[in-house]
């Protein structure tokens, strides 16, 4: 367990990208995976890891995030000392609250920075979804001699995606140790993407971001990993586990859809190291005469009357005879009349579908419906 | 101590012996229910639910289990300032102490206990019934009644009357008499073991019945019939909802299947009186391609490749390919392999079923099985590994005693 360590998630970012998914919350509360938030898998690896200490920065459309940590009693951050500290914009007049990218917003919370007294810290994001502890990392991070370590995965392709955002490719030599970096490639030569992870040791985060301020500047990993690729000794981490970046309706699909898969659930919902949640308090889920659920995931407090296929149910859905609903998913509350029918779509939470309705997406271009729209 | 109007005790210290050997290693209310539920949660959500914030559960019998599912009460909202939810085991006192001789004896020597809120009244109440009730309009139907006691009943058929604590009363609804299991019952008024008591008249019996040497310490036995005897006015206060008695197997399989009705006999969706638990930190259950699911509750954490049907399985149950469940309770964290069917039976935690085993399978001849505690409901106990290709008769109680046979040919053979 990792005691000299906190973290700092930061939760400001462009949400426009996931469309209608984003709209009325920001990218950290997206729902995902049934009954999660993207925020809880790195708050529940922060929390696994040891750490007591989290700061959550908030920037835009955070009401829904607030609702969904409140004091942070599900992730045991409730505490008398450290836990979590909230951290939304403090208006003033040099600061106008709109970040434009991680430096600054860290630059606005430097008071919480300055009070925590770990030696490390851990600067993530929340669109990035993993499940790991940070103990490897940190042990790699001390023996290599790193000033910055940032944490990897390896897809294996260099493809361009489709829904490129925030792309950091990183190059290492034979010690890991990062030679050189490329930030939203058009052709990138590099398979080691950043998992939006960055551990350095507290002193040197503020040292760099009072730096990068100073000189106008306000972006991670433009204004301060790359020009100093060469000056400090920044170390790329290899995770080997499974990661699915949020970047676009496309990628939340798939992304939803590989938990279908069970080693993707093995690895995402390791019983040794649990994903904490907001809890409900919701009713078994419960499956009518004549259900017919198959290849799904289905939470708490669903009624399920018809015919699910492929899809994955939030908690409180309800599917009524008849109904088919196939490739979906349906988040918290959403009702599916009889007889309606449903292929490729993405309901947002409180969506009603009238009775007989027919709704359909494609696999590349899922439907996605607004909260609690009627259709 | 801020003063409360009532407080609630639940009387939780029964070793529930008729459930066998679910209550081998808990407390009965400690028993799950219901898919995510213990028993305990519904007297407990209840309380929450009537803006009773002050509850002292009462344990003395394996109490470890109850202890740590009760915590802080933070998972009822019971974690208060002021008030919350206390355990309270027997304890010694100066050179004495003894255990809770009786139900009226548990709250007896927890006086102190209730006394620092000073409390007006006392609500009485039971670990051992799956019931929704709202204990804040029967404390005003008390109030309102000018009532000593008030004692929450329910109408059963008149030929099941003599299983149940009978209260006769008259068109008032004032109680004149109490029987206790009546082989002549002369009401169907069966009381659900629900008391509203005015605290200060209570401890004057409490303290007259503790000084009675003869006396069996009990509510319905000592405490409800000195009362009549003194012409106290007690009330009945009649409930019309679902209320069940879970203290044996049957009727334990009895509650859970009526959940499973259409519409459930007991509705858990009322967002306004929400049962609450202490919630699995587990994902969402998988259902595979070649699983088939129907009218069953299923909760977080399970995986089905298998038949399920008519059956209930809580947090963290793996249901092979192939194998079958029906009318059956599956409890957390057990595992029913490749091809094993279960025939209406209770699997209680961390029991795994081995390969194309059958559980609950027709009787052969010769064979006999104790099933005084459970009927035709097949049992298999705790933490119980069932080998591959066994058969468990109907009605019989799974353990390491009853199975020793199996584990020896099992070891013999790997040897």
């Amino acid at each position: 367990m990792i005691s000299n360590a906190f973290g700092i998630i930061y939760t400001g970012g462009d949400s426009m990208r996931l469309k209608d998914l984003a709209y009325s919350r920001s990218t950290a509360a997206v729902p995902f995976g049934g009954r999660y938030r993207c925020i809880d898998f790195i708050m529940s690896s922060m929390v696994n890891s040891g750490f007591t200490n989290v700061g959550i920065i908030a920037q835009k459309n955070y009401h829904s995030l607030m609702d969904h940590l409140g004091s942070g009693k599900e992730w045991d951050l409730n505490r008398k000392r450290d836990g979590l500290f909230m951290l939304p914009p403090f208006v003033t007049r040099d600061n106008v609250g709109l970040y434009r990218g991680t430096v600054e917003a860290l630059k606005n919370v430097s008071g919480y920075v300055r009070r925590s007294s770990q030696r490390y810290a851990f600067v993530a994001g929340s669109y990035t979804i993993f499940n790991t502890t940070f103990n490897d990392m940190l042990e790699q991070h001390i023996k290599s001699g790193a000033e910055i370590t940032i944490m990897c995965n390896d897809d294996g392709s260099t493809e361009r995606p489709e829904d490129q955002y925030e792309d950091l490719r990183v190059k290492v030599d034979d010690n890991g140790r990062v030679t050189d970096m490329e930030y939203n490639p058009y052709h990138p030569t590099s398979t080691l993407r950043s998992c939006n992870v960055f551990l350095m040791e507290k002193t040197l985060l503020e040292f760099l971001v009072e730096e990068a301020v100073a000189h106008g500047k306000y972006d991670l990993s433009l204004d301060v990993l790359m020009p100093n690729v060469k000056k400090l000794r920044i170390y790329s981490y290899l995770y080997r586990g499974f990661v699915a970046r949020l970047n676009s309706p496309n990628s939340f699909f798939a992304s939803n859809m590989a938990l279908l898969d069970h080693n993707v659930r093995e690895d995402l919902f390791n019983e040794e190291h649990p994903i904490y949640t907001k809890v409900k308090d919701e009713v078994p889920a419960r499956y009518g005469r004549g259900a017919r659920p198959r290849n799904s995931i289905v939470a708490d407090g669903c009624i399920i009357e018809g015919e699910v296929e492929d899809s994955i149910l939030f908690r409180g859905v309800q599917v009524a005879k008849g109904a088919k609903v196939k490739n979906c998913i349906l988040m918290q509350g959403t009702q599916i009349q009889e007889n309606a029918e449903l292929n490729y779509a993405v309901l947002d939470k409180s969506v009603i579908v009238q009775q007989g309705r027919q709704l359909s997406g494609h696999e590349t271009f899922p439907l996605l419906i607004r909260k609690a729209s009627m259709v | 101590m801020r003063k409360k109007q009532i407080v609630a005790m639940l009387l939780a210290g029964g070793q529930g012996s008729r459930l066998g050997i679910l209550t081998s290693n808990m407390a009965k209310p400690a028993v799950p229910f219901g898919g995510k539920y213990r028993i305990i949660d519904f007297p407990l959500s209840n309380c929450v639910n009537s803006d009773i914030d002050t509850v002292g559960v009462l344990t003395q019998y394996q109490p470890l289990e109850l202890n740590s599912y009760i915590g802080n009460g933070q998972h009822w909202d019971l974690d208060r300032n002021s008030g919350g939810v206390f355990v309270l085991p027997p304890f010694v006192k100066g050179k004495s102490g003894q255990w809770y001789s009786g139900t009226a004896n548990a709250i007896f020597q927890n006086q102190m206990f209730v006394d620092q809120y000073e409390p007006k009244y006392v609500l009485i109440l039971s670990g051992d019934h799956i019931y929704k009730m709202d204990y804040a309009r029967m404390l005003r139907y008390h109030i309102d009644q000018q009532a000593g006691a008030t004692i929450a009943v329910l109408q059963v058929p008149m030929d099941e009357a003599h299983r149940f604590g009978i209260m006769n009363t008259d068109a008032q609804g004032r109680i004149y008499s109490f029987e206790e299991k009546p082989k002549q019952p002369k009401s169907n008024l069966a009381s659900m073991g629900v008391y509203i008591f005015d605290w200060p008249m209570l401890k004057r019996y409490m303290q007259a019945d503790a000084e009675d040497p003869s006396s069996e310490n009990d509510f319905g036995h000592d405490i409800i019939p000195a009362m009549l005897r003194e012409g106290e006015k007690l009330c009945a206060y009649a409930f019309d909802g679902y209320w069940k008695d879970v203290g044996t197997i049957r009727s334990l399989w009895e509650a859970n299947m009526d959940l499973l009705e259409s519409p459930p006999l007991l509705d858990l969706y009322d967002p306004k009186w929400r049962i609450y638990s202490r919630n699995p930190i587990r994902p969402p259950h998988y259902i595979s391609p070649s699983a088939s699911v129907e009218n069953c509750l299923i909760t977080e954490g399970s995986e089905v490749y298998g038949n399920v049907e008519h059956s209930i399985l809580f947090s963290g149950v793996y249901v092979g390919p192939g194998a079958v469940v029906k009318d059956s309770i599956v409890m957390p964290g057990a595992r029913i392999q490749a091809g094993a069917k279960i025939y209406k039976s209770i699997i209680d935690e961390r029991a795994e079923i081995g390969a194309n085993t059958i559980v609950g399978d027709e009787l052969r001849e010769g064979v006999t099985v104790d099933n005084s505690l459970t009927g035709d409901i097949t049992l298999v106990g705790y933490d119980m590994e069932i080998p591959d290709h066994a058969s468990l008769p109907r009605g019989m109680v799974a353990t390491r005693e009853t199975l020793g046979y199996l584990y020896k040919k099992k070891g013999g053979e790997t040897k």
